[in-house]
């Protein structure tokens, strides 16, 4: 089983760098996009290392792409397992999804249809994962905007059974459940009771938005009402987890973040936010 | 339909929009398709955005996004990084803007600039470290950390005005290209014009020559002295920016 560490954080974004650095702010971790800093050298990487020597640092990757047909990309594997030598994370975090096939790259988080051809090839893939990192990983539920007819079980059993078969953990996006719950109709309360509890390590607290006939996972709005309930409901269900607010845009100035997590820290301990 | 039949249909709609690719995934919800398309694309203008910023404003807005989505039509995503992404788009509007070659020439040097940013750290020998140098028989190794960009136009003056908000200049073409040298020193990226001389001297070490015979052939160019004194100054220059990994 993957260690759990109990806290509250923050996603690292360029804006908030000089802040982190010059002061130390009240977060207990923060975690950073690992492929913004799986670069040759310069100054990101240094970044990266003065804020590892102030925080404990969570990496969570966007191209991994465990959900490839076509296996996982070795040299991509080799740099992230440099940088997790050299920055000793908390968690290694990526998503239940594929970004790449034969070559090419879409660099978004594309959808996998729940069945058991997908589900034995993201096992293979996870495994492959884990030996070359030499750790285990967490996975994230993704928001999603398709569903494939043939998919032979739920996205939560499709993930009980990863850990189960792989050892991995899970990153809960309850934003993420609550985006996709709403995209395609099914009980979020359910998908948050079916998740096997036990392996959840980490949460992700999100914002979204609304489009034309779906929500989208934007990352550039607070956290809605409506995800906070779902957190709460989630919070006394599970054990000692690495709770975050992740915001990739529109991004308000830190103090905002920090009254955020204010409210996620209090939500855990039983005090909802109320609709502004 | 097995799963790599289906990854490849949603490679072919994120690509081509191929609807008949998109109709055999045997999804729900159609509307996501959109969704896909839009996060594919929106994704790959903002990265060109990001990196070329000057070009953008020499072309103007609606200039930059055509020529932006050409590049996604030619040349779809393959590395795991976005940071690889823009490496191609100068080839696409030196296509696109044959008889404009100063706007390719402004988003080369903007990804000289965003490559040397994260290029790989390494030794940097100072004035401190030149003792007991036979200097006949030494190997400059130069630093990683260093690119050099060939122009043909006065590209580098108009992306200095466009950088400090100036007004830029008219476009010129040069008879002799101007050659920019961009590197990293302490952290940060640094860029000037150098001569054609210097500019032979650094690819002759890049290639392996000897400092003594760097001396040698300035010296039959030059003459002895003037020479001499011109390699003396360009190592001067070269130890102060840092450009120099090793004295082998």
């Amino acid at each position: 089983m993957i260690p759990s560490f109990a806290g509250f954080g923050l996603g690292l974004r360029k804006p908030h760098y000089a802040e982190f650095l010059e002061h130390r702010v009240s977060v207990d971790f923060l975690e950073v996009i690992s492929e913004n800093f799986m670069v040759d050298g310069g100054r990101p990487r240094q970044i990266l290392r003065d804020i590892r020597a102030r925080y404990p640092v969570a990496l969570h990757g966007v191209s991994m792409s465990i959900g490839s047909a076509d296996g996982l990309d070795a040299a991509y594997l080799t740099r992230l397992r440099n940088l997790i030598d050299e920055i000793e994370p908390l968690f290694v975090s990526d998503h239940l999804s594929w970004t790449r096939i034969e070559g090419f790259n879409s660099h978004d988080l594309l959808p996998l249809p729940y069945t058991e051809e997908s589900l034995a090839m993201v096992c293979t893939n996870v495994d492959r994962a884990q030996d070359v990192l030499g750790r285990a990983m967490l996975i994230e539920n993704p928001s999603t905007y398709l569903e494939f007819a043939p998919a032979d079980m739920s996205e939560w059993t499709f993930l009980g059974r990863l850990c189960e078969r792989t050892g991995c953990g899970l990153l809960l996006d309850v934003n993420n459940v609550f985006v996709s719950a709403t995209n395609h109709g099914f009980d979020p309360r359910a998908y948050l009771d079916g998740v096997p509890h036990e392996h959840v390590r980490q949460i992700h607290l999100a914002g979204h938005s609304r489009g034309e006939q779906l929500l989208v996972d934007t990352h550039d709005q607070p956290v809605a009402l409506t995800v906070w309930e779902l957190f709460a409901h989630i919070w006394p269900q599970l054990g000692p987890v690495a709770t975050m607010i992740e915001r990739d845009d529109n991004i308000p100035p830190l103090a905002e973040l920090l009254a955020e997590l204010a409210a996620a820290r209090r939500a855990a301990a039983g005090d909802m936010p109320v609709a502004a | 339909m097995t799963l790599l039949s289906m990854q490849r249909d949603m490679r072919a709609w994120l690509v081509h929009e191929d609807e008949a690719a998109a109709a055999r995934m045997g999804a729900r919800a159609h509307a996501g398709f959109g969704v896909y398309q839009n996060n594919y694309r929106a994704q790959l203008v903002a990265c060109l955005e990001s990196s070329f910023p000057r070009t953008r404003a020499w072309t103007g807005d609606e200039a930059f996004l055509n020529a932006a989505a050409l590049h996604i039509d030619r040349v779809p995503p393959s590395s795991w990084t976005l940071d690889a992404y823009p490496h191609d788009f100068p080839t696409t509007l030196s296509a696109l803007y044959p008889d404009d070659p100063e706007i390719e020439e402004i988003a080369q040097i903007e990804l000289a600039l965003e490559q040397m940013f994260v290029a790989a750290d390494g030794t940097i020998v100072t004035v401190d470290d030149l003792q007991d140098i036979d200097w006949d028989r030494a190997s400059l190794r130069i630093a990683h950390t260093i690119e050099l960009v060939d122009l043909r136009t006065n590209a580098f003056a108009l992306w200095s005005a466009i950088a400090a908000g100036d007004q830029p200049p008219t476009v010129e073409h040069r008879k002799v290209s101007d050659i920019i040298l961009v590197w990293r020193q302490d952290g940060q990226c640094r860029i000037r014009t150098i001569d054609q001389t210097e500019f032979q001297a650094l690819r002759a070490l890049r290639a392996g020559t000897r400092f003594g015979d760097l001396c040698s052939d300035a010296a039959i160019l030059f003459g002895q002295e003037r020479g001499t004194a011109l390699v003396g100054q360009w190592l001067g220059k070269w130890l102060a920016d840092g450009l120099i990994a090793a004295i082998d």
